[in-house]
């Protein structure tokens, strides 16, 4: 009875408390969210993408085993680009203005950082090796440096002060934090192969190049047939993903993304000194007119805009931290046997690896136009690659031999262990979901990078530079906020433990 | 453990060095240079490669060089294309040959379709909405859910933009419930016809071969307007190229355009020959862009 009493007893965890909070945030998004069901005849399209998976179909399509191979090519060296450069980075990501660049860089979508570089380069492979490696290096960074952060110190502690920097990173840091910087750059190299197939989406001769054209043109057969193959490409990574290959991928690779593009660099310049420089300065108008260029900008398109993307995001978010915790079991050996796993990872592939942009079409069609075939596809996307992540690392949780099975498991013994990772993951797929707001401009939901997309389309650059640096700004402030609260979060399981 | 470490670390090193070295190559130029041209990707983009590459082959027959055709995957990507000479020749539409003859000072119009100083965009809606086909602006579409196809499109986006708000004297974001941007034409039908949107603005081209082929099913989603006639998709050509294939080759390309018969050939537009044109025929579009703020004044 005293116990129970006893307030400190009752007292929530933090990580209780946080949760309840972005809960009761996404319930209050909710009410301002244009959230509703409006659609009428949505079959006779529907079965149209049905009958293309009944007998999906190559014929038609030019040069696809081309465009698998250059999606490969583009991943590998865009990740391996990004995880040496990000690697530098995370040695000096205690410096603010790292982390700050940082988190700049990875704020823009890998398909904006394309039709930037679209512009400068034009097809030149360079393009899609930068519009990769570029956000690639400045997420390694981050990841990289929390591993560092978070890793034993011991050897590296008791090293002679004589010993040279770079050796006593070599032999005294990275053999105890090699399996953790290798695992995540494997899990990246499925992220890539991702980005890689959707900048075809943009024009590179990637498998979404296909993939686009063919979905534009209501060819389900087309589009089933490049699903499948880009599915079984990504569920067979760990078979062909093997640490002595990668050097023979990384020499081949070049050879397979050359082409007979050449860089001028009349357009590079040109692209810094006029392209981007706001229109009323190039035209010489006078502070005045900059300003009211700016202001009109900010109130019709960056302000709406930040509306509409937290307010999407936040739902997506707690909808995906929901969905995943749901998703998560079946993949893991605490509740299924190779069978189940099996299937579980099957469908997972196939949710994270099916492009948001088609899962948001067939739900707009089911449903019309709102903000929720948006989230839906956000959730589906994001909550199947946090469902996996969590499931893989649940099946390193160790249980006792007697303990409980079912539900029971799920609830008293897996939660509570593995919700610390889980949030934790949450987190870092916060600026991420942020930043995948901006490809559902199909379903007329106006988020930032609906507007940044209107301004490249419109080919005005310097509205286009202006948007991309608030969507920047919020994603730095977002991700300073998301490290507030996991420092938070650690340090009060901290205290629990003593 | 470490050796492996360090001998990844020495590969990846040697790796990435060797892929710096090959993408900045440059890369071995022919002795006549190539022209490469593109079309913009409205409608039809499935197998453009094999249907431009024969366009592609009788353009090279006809002038004596070699000729490519590159593909492109946006509007504004042909637009950049052009201005940046990767490309030096482009079938664009009235909007993005606006956008492209500003960026690139001296090119020039050469030659458009037969249809095209007369083109249409028809409103399309769905039969929930019980709107019937009429002479005048629909206004009974304000308030309903609308799309319009490509963001930089003429058909799919000027031109129904610049009717709905001399009609209903508003921006399509406050004239309607919901405004999208369907991608493309047949996205545009599909969507409509689905219901999702209520009516929508499309390639008066594209609605008829889509119904044509039965691709639609016309009970669910029906014309209920059309715009009057204006100028849209046309040959542009760079003004350098006299400089690089020598004096009088804009003229030679235009003349090989206009003589261009074999249907085969034109039905990868679709038209039924071509015409000569001229920048001015398209000031009209450049005005209404202006008059909606797609270009600057």
């Amino acid at each position: 009875m005293a116990l129970i009493k006893s307030p400190s007893v009752f007292r929530h965890s933090l990580r209780w408390n946080v949760s309840w909070l972005f809960v009761l945030s996404a319930v209050l998004c909710l009410f301002v969210a244009d959230i509703s069901i409006r659609s009428f005849d949505p079959w006779a399209e529907l079965g149209r993408l049905v009958s293309g998976l009944l007998q999906p179909s190559m014929s038609g399509l030019d040069d696809i085993g081309l465009a698998v191979l250059q999606t490969l090519a583009f991943a590998m060296l865009g990740v391996a680009l990004g995880s040496v450069c990000g690697l530098f980075l995370a040695l000096v990501f205690h410096w603010r203005w790292i982390r700050m660049m940082c988190a700049l860089l990875r704020a823009v979508h890998e398909l904006f950082w394309a039709l930037i570089f679209l512009q400068i380069f034009g097809l030149h492979p360079l393009t899609g090796l930068l519009a990769l490696a570029i956000p690639y290096a400045a997420t390694f960074a981050k990841i990289y440096a929390e591993i560092l952060e978070e890793g034993d110190r011991s050897a590296f502690d008791v090293l002679s002060h004589q010993t040279g920097w770079v050796s006593a990173f070599f032999y005294a840091r990275l053999p105890d934090l090699w399996q953790h910087f290798k695992t995540y750059t494997a899990y990246r190299m499925e992220c890539g192969l991702r980005s890689s197939a959707v900048l075809g989406f943009v024009g590179l001769p990637t498998l979404g190049y296909s993939l686009s054209t063919a979905f534009m043109e209501g060819q389900y057969s087309q589009v089933w047939a490049l699903l499948i193959l880009f599915y079984l490409l990504i569920a067979s990574l760990k078979y062909w993903l093997r640490p002595s290959l990668i050097p023979v991928y990384l020499c081949v690779a070049p050879f397979v993304i050359s082409n007979d593009q050449t860089i001028s660099f009349a357009n590079v310049a040109r692209f810094f000194t006029q392209d981007i420089v706001p229109s009323p300065l190039l035209k010489g108008e006078s502070l005045v007119g900059l300003w009211q260029w700016f202001a009109d900008l900010f109130m019709t398109q960056a302000l709406p805009g930040i509306i509409n993307t937290l307010v999407l995001s936040q739902i997506a978010l707690v909808a995906t931290g929901l969905l995943s915790l749901g998703l998560f079991p079946i993949i893991s050996k605490q509740f299924f046997g190779r069978v189940g796993r099996g299937l579980g990872h099957v469908f997972l592939v196939v949710m994270r690896s099916t492009p948001e942009y088609i899962l948001a079409f067939i739900l707009l069609l089911l449903w019309g136009p709102s903000m929720l075939p948006a989230i839906v596809a956000l959730v589906l996307h994001n909550a199947s690659i946090i469902g996996h992540l969590v499931g893989r690392f649940s099946n390193d949780v160790r249980l006792r031999q007697d303990a409980p099975t079912g539900i029971n498991r799920y609830t008293y013994e897996l939660i509570p262990r593995v919700y610390g990772q889980f949030l934790a993951f949450l987190f870092y797929r916060w600026e991420v979901i942020i930043r995948e707001t901006a490809i559902l401009g199909i379903l007329g939901v106006a988020t930032l990078g609906f507007y940044i997309d209107s301004a490249i389309q419109e080919i005005r650059f310097d509205r286009a530079m202006v948007l991309i640096l608030i969507t920047a700004i919020l994603n730095i402030v977002i991700d300073g906020l998301s490290r507030y609260i996991r420092n938070r979060i650690r340090l009060s399981q901290a205290i629990n433990i003593r | 453990m470490n050796t492996s470490i360090g001998a990844l670390f020495n590969r990846t090193v040697v790796s990435l060095a060797l892929v710096t070295s090959v993408i900045l190559a440059p890369v071995q130029a022919d002795d006549v240079k190539t022209l490469v041209f593109s079309a913009i990707p409205d409608q039809d983009e499935s197998s453009l490669k094999a249907r431009f590459g024969k366009v592609a082959d009788y353009l090279s027959e006809t002038l004596e060089i070699p000729v490519k055709y590159v593909p492109v995957k946006s509007y504004a990507a042909s637009v950049t294309g052009f201005r940046n000479n990767q490309l030096q020749l482009a079938w664009f539409g009235g909007l993005s040959g606006v956008q492209a003859r500003n960026l690139t000072p001296g090119s020039k119009a050469i030659a458009q379709g037969e249809e095209d100083p007369e083109f249409y965009t028809y409103f399309i809606a769905h039969h929930s909405t019980g709107l019937k086909p009429g002479e005048a602006f629909p206004k009974e579409i304000a308030g309903k859910r609308f799309t319009f196809g490509s963001k930089g499109s003429t058909s799919g986006r000027l031109m129904p933009e610049y009717h709905i708000r001399k009609n209903l004297g508003k921006s399509p974001e406050d004239s309607f419930s919901t405004v999208g941007f369907s991608g493309n034409h047949s996205r545009t039908v599909a969507l409509v016809e689905s219901g999702s949107y209520e009516v929508g603005a499309v390639n008066y081209k594209v609605w008829e071969k889509m119904v044509a082929e039965k691709k639609v099913d016309t009970d669910k989603v029906s014309l209920i307007w059309s715009t009057p006639g204006y100028p849209d998709y046309q040959w542009t050509i760079r003004g350098d190229v006299d400089a690089t294939w020598g004096e009088g080759f804009s003229d030679k390309v235009q003349q090989a355009l206009l003589d261009m018969k074999d249907p085969a050939l034109l039905e990868s537009f679709p038209r039924k020959r071509f015409i000569p044109a001229s920048n001015e025929d398209f000031i009209a579009i450049e005005e209404t862009a202006k008059a909606i703020g797609l270009l600057d004044e």
